[in-house]
């Protein structure tokens, strides 16, 4: 790899095929993605298990903060969709973490960062769809489809409502996935910009170094800023996922 | 170096493929080079069966070992909580009533204490009384024996004071007139004279 590569923002997105597997003519293969997805469900699932595996009563420091995210998704859910909502704990538990750590570890530098990809955030966002709309109408068959129909609305504008909700419902999965791939994608190329700037300028001799503090203090900023997006947007995407869950279980407004 | 033997490998692929299933994959292919990789859907399938098996295996770690056991074990510590605290509340009411019978005891001990003291002054009075009485009681009947016996004293004396005028009348009548009186007459006299 060259210089250029190193500076090129877009690079750290690039896919690279670790093992090669096609299969009906669809290329399925072992990616760095893939890698980081497996690491990130590895690292997730192995923190959680092992920080409760004394089952403390009065906890460590690893169970506290494995004990803190269970309370944390739990009043969540709670908050969102009721008592009755919390049979989706494990999902929106388990969504949450696994953002959360994919994010996390997408800070690490040289880790690849798999939410900054639209089409695993859309699969994300249309697996919580995907079960609100299941469990919907699996619970409440057709009276799910109250979900677009507000009460108390004057039966002169309902049918202007009832498309808005439609459209707003549509848009969800779409809102969803862009929301957290677009900060993670942007974040990333911000942060790759500045550093990028702190090479550029800092080959330049003196002059250069001394112009490279500036974008140097922005990418430190930055990679503050960064962590916080990412507990950030797990948060909003297990947020979301509550509340959509709540149409589901309570499709009448 | 890698990437570009891996890109080798599924050019390669994709013109196998060719032959078979058209010009799809040679169409991804050829956008893989200037594509934005997030955009690329070269890799659209191979992303999202990944993500199910890792997500999928996750979400069954989660949902099988990780969710019940940290459920467990806060379920453990609020049932610990309540526990304990149920205990304490026993405890406090145990000792709250241990100090209300402490108190009831005492004021119970109090009041025996009080009686007793009464019980023994007024046995103490009772007694003196008695002693008084009986003193009292010895006292006036010494008083009225002695009154008895002044008054038998004083009525002998004043029959001894009869017979000794009477004596004295009769010597003195004997001697003056020379006559004879008898006790009766000399009886009747004094009694006269004392009369007057």
């Amino acid at each position: 790899m060259s210089a250029a590569d190193k500076v090129d923002p877009i690079h750290q997105f690039q896919l690279t095929e670790l093992f090669h597997i096609e299969f009906g003519g669809v290329n399925l293969s072992f990616t760095n993605s893939s890698l980081f997805m497996v690491v990130t469900a590895v690292v997730a699932a192995a923190f959680l298990y092992f920080a409760t595996s004394s089952r403390a009563l009065v906890p460590g420091r690893g169970q506290s903060v494995a004990e803190m995210s269970y309370d944390f998704v739990a009043n969540m859910l709670r908050d969102g969709a009721g008592s009755h909502g919390m049979k989706f704990f494990p999902l929106v538990f388990s969504l949450f973490m696994f953002v959360l750590v994919a994010n996390l570890l997408g800070m690490v530098p040289y880790f690849f960062t798999i939410t900054s990809h639209i089409i695993v955030t859309f699969a994300l966002a249309l697996l919580v769809i995907g079960v609100v709309v299941v469990y919907g109408f699996y619970k409440h068959g057709l009276h799910f489809l109250n979900v677009f129909v507000p009460s108390g609305i004057p039966i002169v504008i309902l049918p202007l409502v009832v498309a808005i909700e439609v459209i707003s419902f549509l848009s969800r999965p779409i809102s969803l996935s862009v929301r957290l791939f677009a900060n993670m994608l942007a974040g990333h190329i911000t942060l790759k910009v500045f550093a990028g700037f702190v090479v550029s300028l800092g080959s330049l001799g003196a002059i250069g170094v001394a112009g490279a503090v500036l974008p140097l203090l922005m990418a430190v900023a930055l990679t503050g800023l960064e962590f916080l997006v990412a507990f950030l947007q797990a948060y909003v995407f297990a947020v979301l996922t509550c509340m959509y869950l709540n149409d589901a279980l309570h499709p009448g407004h | 170096m890698f990437v570009t033997s891996a890109f080798a490998a599924s050019t390669e692929a994709g013109a196998q493929d060719a032959h078979a299933a058209g010009t799809e994959v040679p169409a991804h292919a050829g956008g893989h080079e200037g594509a934005f990789p997030p955009f690329n859907p070269q890799y659209f399938g191979s992303q999202i069966l990944w993500l199910a098996i890792a997500f999928g295996i996750f979400y069954l770690i989660i949902s099988r070992a990780v969710a019940p056991r940290i459920g467990a074990i806060l379920e453990d510590r609020q049932d610990r909580i309540a526990r304990d605290l149920d205990e304490a509340s026993r405890m406090k009411a145990e000792s709250d009533a241990a100090v209300a019978a402490f108190e009831k005891e005492l004021a119970d001990a109090r009041v025996k204490a009080g009686g007793i003291a009464a019980e023994a002054a007024a046995a103490v009075k009772a007694e003196a009384e008695k002693e008084r009485a009986a003193v009292e009681a010895s006292v006036s009947e010494k008083l009225a024996a002695a009154e008895k016996h002044i008054a038998s004293i004083k009525s002998a004396a004043l029959a001894e004071v009869g017979s000794i005028a009477e004596e004295t009348v009769t010597e003195i009548v004997r001697q003056v007139v020379g006559v004879e009186l008898t006790s009766a007459e000399a009886a009747a006299a004094v009694k006269s004279a004392a009369g007057n």
